[in-house]
């Protein structure tokens, strides 16, 4: 458990420099990948919502304070977003080959949705049309690209869990 | 003893890898929902705190000061990062720079091209600003015949050989415009109009052989303006009698009748043009005069039908 949350500590607090250092000043076709949100995708598949709650708000609180944004406002976002990853890893997403996929996919626009109105209660000046029209289909095309090596390299970091440990989880018919 | 297992049991082995009674599965499964809900609880009411409290606070507040010792602390770790992925962005840089290059290009090439049309467009506009503002300055001036109104219109066609010497305005009928109208520009005296439609006339002008004008110079020699027979949209003078006199030089004028004093269809005073040879021979009757036409029949763009304001007996 400690270890795995080292590892997932690891992984995330990575990806977030990576991402506020590096990838945040890309631009591909007007959008940009995410890879914190990829990261964050592979360690809630892998270790449930828990995990990806926990983990989605203390590397919302590094990006914060990276990039010295909104302190919690990152947080909120990728907190939600690791917890829902995480439920759907658990329940219906387990074990689908396309799980990561689909997660990325919803998350990218669910999170770009969620930004937007939580900048926009502040105050802050956002342009709509640059986030949800301009960036937001290159940047999912973008995170799909980037998808399955970020996933195949987390799980080979977490190991997946064992079917006996989430079979309580299972809920059966008959 | 070969054992025989019902479906109940089946279910139950896939019901759990452990063999559990139904109430401790459910117990263990709401104490897990319940932890679960309540971390995700605390971190959402964590982060509006956060939020909240930042939005609040001055930039000296707690929050702002952790924050900044907390990107003190991760400073070095964004040197780190930066300087690894440093020559990965370089590689991408050159790429993308390339990319960017060749889009560039063609949308510089577009503006270029729009450009050139718009200076196309400007200078046109700029040329048939002058024109205009010489037939404004004319039609304004004390040059102008004072019985006619002027028809400003465009030349759409030039002449159609060496041999038919008229040309197509965009004006006709409907602009009062009526056959035997005397056409001018500025420079001088063009044609006049011998076919008319609604909205465009045919004028013949002074170079076409079936041309023919009243003329005079300021000494008060008078004859007939025509064609000349020399390329290049010479006239002659003709009908002058050598008891007349003619310098080189002389300005030409309509002289707005003709011989035996009948009326001519162009005013008088417009002026065709300079003597550029004046001569004479002992057998002929009359001199040898050629002139140098004030208008450019070549390069017509546009020119002014004098429509009578009161408009006499139609010629037949």
């Amino acid at each position: 458990m400690v270890a795995d949350a080292v590892k997932a500590g690891a992984i995330l607090f990575v990806a977030a420099l990576v991402q506020v250092t590096v990838l945040n000043r890309l631009r591909i076709f007007g959008g940009g990948p995410d890879l914190l949100l990829l990261a964050l995708v592979g360690v809630s598949l892998l270790r449930g919502s828990v995990f990806g709650a926990a983990g989605g708000f203390c590397a919302g609180l590094v990006v914060d304070t990276a990039d010295l944004g909104t302190l919690g406002l990152t947080s909120l976002v990728l907190t939600v977003a690791g917890y829902w990853i995480g439920r759907y890893g658990e329940t219906t997403g387990r074990d689908r080959v396309h799980a990561p996929f689909v997660s990325v996919a919803v998350v990218t626009v669910l999170a770009s949705f969620g930004e937007l109105l939580l900048h926009f209660m502040i105050g802050d000046q956002v342009s709509a049309r640059l986030v949800l029209l301009d960036a937001l289909f290159p940047s999912i095309l973008l995170n799909l690209a980037l998808t399955a090596p970020v996933y195949a390299l987390c799980r080979r970091l977490l190991r997946p869990p064992e079917l006996a440990e989430l079979a309580t989880e299972v809920r059966l018919l008959g | 003893m070969p054992r025989t297992r019902a479906p109940r049991a089946r279910l139950a082995v896939l019901g759990s890898a452990a063999q559990r009674s139904a109430s401790a599965s459910y117990s263990s499964r709401t104490r897990n929902a319940l932890t679960r809900r309540a971390v995700m609880g605390v971190l959402v009411l964590l982060s509006l705190a956060l939020i909240t409290v930042y939005f609040r606070e001055s930039t000296g507040g707690p929050l702002h000061r952790t924050q900044g010792v907390g990107a003190s602390i991760l400073r070095p770790f964004e040197v780190g990062v930066e300087r690894i992925a440093r020559p990965f962005r370089d590689v991408y840089g050159y790429f993308h720079g390339l990319a960017v290059a060749r889009s560039q290009n063609a949308h510089l090439r577009s503006d270029l091209e729009r450009y050139r049309q718009l200076y196309i467009q400007n200078a046109t506009a700029l040329h048939d600003n002058v024109q205009l503002r010489q037939m404004l300055n004319y039609e304004q001036g004390p040059s102008f015949p004072a019985d006619y109104r002027p028809v400003n219109t465009r030349v759409i066609a030039g002449p159609p050989s060496q041999f038919e010497q008229q040309i197509v305005v965009a004006a006709g009928s409907n602009q009062g415009i009526a056959r035997y109208d005397p056409v001018v520009t500025p420079a001088g005296l063009v044609g006049d109009v011998t076919k008319v439609f609604s909205n465009v006339a045919r004028v013949t002008l002074l170079t076409d052989d079936q041309s023919a004008v009243g003329a005079m110079n300021l000494r008060g020699a008078s004859g007939l303006v025509r064609h000349g027979a020399s390329p290049g949209g010479t006239l002659i003078l003709d009908q002058v009698t050598k008891d007349q006199v003619v310098y080189r030089g002389d300005r030409v004028l309509t002289q707005g009748s003709l011989a035996g004093g009948l009326p001519s269809i162009y005013p008088r005073g417009i002026p065709i043009g300079t003597v550029t040879h004046v001569g004479q021979s002992d057998v002929g009757l009359y001199k040898d005069i050629q002139l140098k036409p004030f208008v450019d029949f070549t390069s017509l763009e546009s020119a002014i039908v004098l429509v009578p304001k009161v408009r006499s007996a139609q010629l037949p």
